[in-house]
């Protein structure tokens, strides 16, 4: 029910720390952030999915939005630390084949 | 069966609340936690489903959604037609969602229906007055491994 978005500014990058849940009340949120951040070329934006407990279809959609809207700009999008179950869903969707993924290797099997 | 139905305005702050009800039930009924997490995506689509239809015609209706409890497995259905339904009336009455409903009915491409069937055992759509979405899962896992369409990859 609650989502947190932290930013970060590298020399390049941009990095993200999402927590909480991302459904169809905070997608809309997030979409408005993730936009403003991937507005000029060439941009790089990391984003740590670690302590994201819950994602669905709204939040996937989000990611491909932003993905499709920085390789129009020749930018990049990267999630990382992904918990298994998180992993899982995009594994499902075959997202994991398209957007530059990895998981959270202290993730204990969840 | 033990039924529980919950009636909300289909307003997107009320989808977290349906998930916690719903993490309760199937916790109580000894689902595993990859089942509960499983069992919350496709609840949440459904609602997400209905929330939008309702914004789509700038009203703010009801969603209900019922669960079916019984020994072996977990009824869920979400509708939005804004009245209660007979549990064992409509889903006598539903029947297997066709191509033109998930496309018209389910917004965001196939996605959150593609979820909805590959996290469940069973799943029917049926539009009458309004859409609604059934859902079963068995407590022992009987699911079938997901096959690896990728929905995404045609449209990116």
């Amino acid at each position: 029910m609650k989502m947190n978005i932290h930013k970060h500014h590298e020399k390049k990058e941009v990095m993200v720390y999402l927590e909480g849940e991302i459904d169809a009340y905070t997608a809309p949120k997030l979409r408005e952030e993730l936009w403003s951040l991937s507005e000029k070329e060439n941009n790089i934006i990391i984003i740590n999915l670690k302590d994201v407990t819950y994602l669905d279809s709204t939040g996937l959609g989000v990611f491909v939005g932003l993905f499709k809207r920085l390789k129009s700009k020749n930018g990049e999008l990267e999630l990382i630390e992904l918990s298994n179950r998180l992993k899982k869903l995009f594994e499902m969707t075959g997202l994991i084949n398209i957007i530059n993924i990895s998981v959270n290797t202290e993730d204990g099997g969840r | 069966m033990e039924y529980i139905e919950m009636k909300l305005p289909a307003k997107p702050d009320n989808i977290g609340i349906i998930r916690l009800t719903l993490s309760g039930i199937a916790s109580s009924m000894g689902f595993t936690y990859e089942d509960v997490e499983d069992l919350k995506i496709a609840v949440s689509e459904a609602c997400t489903n209905s929330v939008q239809h309702a914004y789509d015609k700038h009203e703010v209706g009801e969603v209900i959604v019922g669960f079916g409890i019984y020994e072996d497995k977990l009824e869920m259905m979400v509708a939005d037609s804004g009245k209660s339904f007979n549990f064992n009336q409509v889903r006598a009455e539903i029947g297997p969602y066709t191509e033109s409903s998930t496309v018209e009915q389910l917004t965001e491409g196939g996605l959150g229906l593609y979820l909805i069937e590959t996290l469940m055992d069973e799943v029917r759509v049926m539009n009458h007055s309004g859409v609604t979405v059934f859902m079963m899962k068995y407590l022992n896992g009987e699911r079938e491994t997901y096959d690896t369409i990728n929905p995404i990859g045609k449209t990116v």
